[in-house]
């Protein structure tokens, strides 16, 4: 059964080994070059908490619209799309094809039955999927190594990465294998309950992203209770500053030096905790940038944040790994069950 | 090395007579004819349906019935054989019998009898003279 | 004398179709089982259900002793060819062995070796290529050469050239003699199987219409010519299965045990397709209704 099951696998794990062996040699050759620089921009040896600062910031700086920029975005692309993929490729088309070209009815009268014929298919290939996506997200997260070390010692700002991030946490430590799992799982499940390999496909892709978008929106920020966290707003860190024509409302947005941790939320109170609306300061509405902030930095307006601390980020990446896993195998065991009732043929 | 079959078998599909039974009068047409003699080996089964392509337990039947009439025997895992020839008349009788035919038919000829009247006239002839006889 | 396959009262739905009922058959051991029946009357339904794809709505089905799969060793002993002789068309045919040999351990190497030769198979050739009737002979060798004690074939010659058929069978019944496999192949055309068959279930309309040993079966059934009759005086001992009249004639075909003494009728033997098409046409007739009886040759 490990033999038909290899040979029938074979043409996707090569076309799986030959992306993998691509990325591995690019982001190899760029990630080497990559370090390099990371190394002699002076991050590593730095004392002085300004001075790290400025380094990092600098080095992060250079990074924009490189071609490293280039390389990390294709390598943690390839890891978002994987998951789904290998459900639509690799889970619908397991039972479909066979029941839509007939040779189920040969698979399934040999001398093996049903439930190992599906055990060894699902076995081998669900631990290919895993596979794939675990290297993918192990090669992208050594690339990008230095990015986030740099991220961490430079000050508030938009360069750098924060693995926490809802766009790069997905692609980074373990969740990935947990995604490729579940869409390994959801892929089969609608094989076996729709059993046409087009619409199977289609259903699998449609259902996976609409769930990781859902899961992305409604339940990992609240898989831990996030904190909560007040912080005098620091004029360098003014993002946007907005005022209508009468000048009676004016918003600002500052973001929070808080390195590795996940904001949820980011609200410019005033001094009694409400949420700053205005009116605007003479100096906004009549004077330069300059002025401005200082005008703002005298209202001593505070932001009130919510988020989740960076140590907490190895605790959510087990907690969505194992949920997906753990979904997974469900679905799996749905599956199983549907075969050996023979509700099928 | 593996014998070549001494005989072979057809069907006549349309003949109205059961398969079993036409293989059992070629066995027999053959031995009359010399073509088998004692001692022969008839096809063997596996033989018989892998070229006509029919069941199996016809041919047994068949060689069965030759068995009890005492034609042929068995001998598990070897094959059947002939054990008996249906030559028995001399072949000089033979050719006076078929010599006296031929003078018939040219005398029913030169009365006027076209080809398909004469096996008309033989036919009709033979089965009511076939059936007093029994 | 063991029974190779056992149903009772055998049911199988689909939703409101009702593709078998009641199905009660007993098939004896060591025979070519021909099943008959019009295309939709339910034989893929009691092969797949025979083999274990299927699972019964009501009844029971017993294959070799035991309800189908009941384990890997039963499915070891069935030999399985599925309609339109199902292979890998991406699988070279030295492919299809090694699946074979892989997924069964009473594989006999050998055996697969010799047919595939002398059906003048290459190897290397992929499944997809083949023609039909060399696809068809691949499922037969890899359903044959699992040494199976029980060979079930769904319509393997109906997308066959004359051919194609005649080698089908012609392999199909060396292997019978040489290893003594009792065989269930089903067709919609009483012709392919009327060489083959020593035993005869004909399912119309999703019923068992007509079970039993072929010679038991000719030999109890007759075909009546005779001037027109009146279907209410016929002998009660006579189960009429098919009647057709013009005005001056009548021919009946009819199930009994004794012989015909009435002279008056022209006694003639059935062939299996009179007997097949005879009862599916009584399946199919409503009572009272004239029905000409036709016979394709």
């Amino acid at each position: 059964m490990m033999w038909l099951t290899w040979r029938q696998f074979r043409t996707q794990a090569i076309i799986a080994a030959g992306g993998l062996a691509l990325m591995a040699i690019i982001l190899a050759v760029s990630g080497v070059h990559l370090a390099n620089q990371f190394n002699a921009s002076g991050i590593i040896g730095c004392q002085a908490h300004g001075h790290c600062e400025q380094v990092a910031s600098n080095f992060l700086r250079t990074l924009r619209g490189s071609g490293y920029q280039v390389v990390f975005l294709i390598a943690a692309g390839l890891t978002y799309a994987v998951p789904g993929l290998i459900g639509v490729f690799w889970g619908a088309p397991l039972i479909t094809r066979e029941i839509e070209a007939g040779t189920i009815r040969l698979a399934w009268t040999q001398s093996v039955t049903r439930t190992h014929w599906l055990a060894a298919k699902v076995g081998l290939i669900g631990i290919a999927a895993m596979a794939t996506a675990g290297l993918l997200s192990l090669m992208a997260g050594w690339f990008a190594n230095p990015v986030y070390a740099a991220t961490a010692k430079a000050g508030a700002g938009p360069s750098g990465l924060n693995r926490f991030e809802p766009a790069v946490f997905g692609v980074s430590g373990i969740v990935p294998i947990g995604y490729a799992a579940f869409g390994f799982a959801l892929g089969l499940t609608f094989g076996v309950l729709i059993r046409r390999t087009l619409p199977a496909m289609a259903a699998t892709l449609g259902v996976f992203a609409g769930i990781q978008v859902a899961w992305l929106q409604l339940i990992r920020p609240h898989l831990l209770t996030p904190l909560r966290s007040i912080v005098p707003l620091d004029i360098a860190n003014i993002n946007s500053l907005m005022t209508n024509p009468g000048g009676h409302e004016m918003v600002v947005t500052a973001s929070v030096h808080k390195p590795g941790a996940w904001i949820l939320t980011n609200q410019t109170i005033d001094a009694a905790g409400h949420p700053f609306t205005g009116p605007a300061t003479n100096a906004c509405l009549n004077g330069g940038i300059q002025a401005c902030n200082a005008s703002v930095g005298r209202l001593h307006l505070r932001q009130l944040i919510t988020f989740q601390p960076a140590s907490r980020f190895w605790t959510f990446q087990w907690y969505e790994t194992a949920i997906f896993v753990v979904v997974a195998v469900v679905l799996a065991w749905f599956c199983y069950s549907r075969v050996s009732r023979r509700r099928l043929t | 090395m593996k014998r070549g079959a001494l005989i072979e078998f057809h069907l006549d599909g349309r003949s109205g007579v059961s398969p079993y039974l036409q293989l059992i009068q070629q066995v027999r047409q053959a031995l009359r004819l010399g073509m088998l003699t004692e001692g022969d080996q008839l096809p063997t089964v596996k033989d018989v349906v892998g070229r006509l392509a029919i069941n199996p337990n016809t041919v047994l039947k068949a060689y069965r019935e030759l068995e009890y009439e005492g034609l042929v025997a068995a001998r598990p895992g070897v094959g059947t054989f002939v054990t008996r020839t249906l030559a028995d008349e001399s072949l000089a009788a033979h050719g006076e019998l078929r010599a006296e035919l031929q003078r018939w038919l040219a005398r029913a000829r030169r009365a006027g009898l076209d080809e398909e009247s004469i096996e008309a006239l033989i036919l009709t002839t033979f089965r009511a003279t076939m059936k007093e006889a029994i | 004398m063991s029974v190779v396959l056992e149903s009772r009262a055998l049911s199988k739905r689909y939703g409101r179709r009702q593709a078998l009922t009641d199905c009660t058959l007993s098939i004896p051991a060591g025979r070519v089982a021909g099943l008959v029946g019009p295309n939709g009357a339910g034989k893929t339904t009691l092969l797949h259900l025979a083999v274990g794809l299927l699972a019964p709505t009501s009844g029971t089905i017993e294959v070799l002793g035991a309800p189908p799969p009941a384990s890997p060793e039963q499915l070891a002993r069935v030999g399985f060819v599925a309609q339109d002789t199902p292979t890998y068309a991406g699988l070279t045919v030295a492919d299809h062995l090694k699946l074979g040999a892989r997924m069964n351990p009473g594989w006999d190497a050998g055996l697969a070796q010799r047919r595939i030769a002398s059906v003048a198979l290459d190897p290397s050739q992929r499944a997809g290529k083949l023609s039909g009737g060399q696809r068809a002979q691949l499922a037969l060798t890899l359903a044959i050469a699992k040494r199976p004690e029980y060979l079930i074939l769904d319509e393997p010659v109906a997308s066959l050239d004359p051919l194609a058929r005649r080698e089908f069978l012609q392999g199909l019944m060396e292997a019978t003699a040489e290893h003594g496999v009792s065989v269930l192949i089903s067709s919609h055309l009483v012709a392919d199987l009327e060489r083959v068959c020593d035993y005869l279930i004909v399912l119309t309309e999703s019923r068992v219409q007509l079970t039993g040993d072929v010679d038991d079966l000719l030999a109890s059934h007759r075909l009546l010519t005779g001037p027109r009759c009146d279907m209410a005086a016929l002998p009660a001992e006579w189960h009429v299965i098919s009647a057709s009249h013009t005005d001056r004639q009548s021919t009946l075909l009819i199930s009994t045990a004794d012989p015909v003494g009435d002279t008056t009728w022209t006694v003639d033997q059935v062939s299996m397709e009179d007997l097949v098409l005879a009862y599916m046409s009584k399946a199919a007739s409503t009572p009272g209704r004239n029905r000409t009886l036709e016979v394709q040759r």
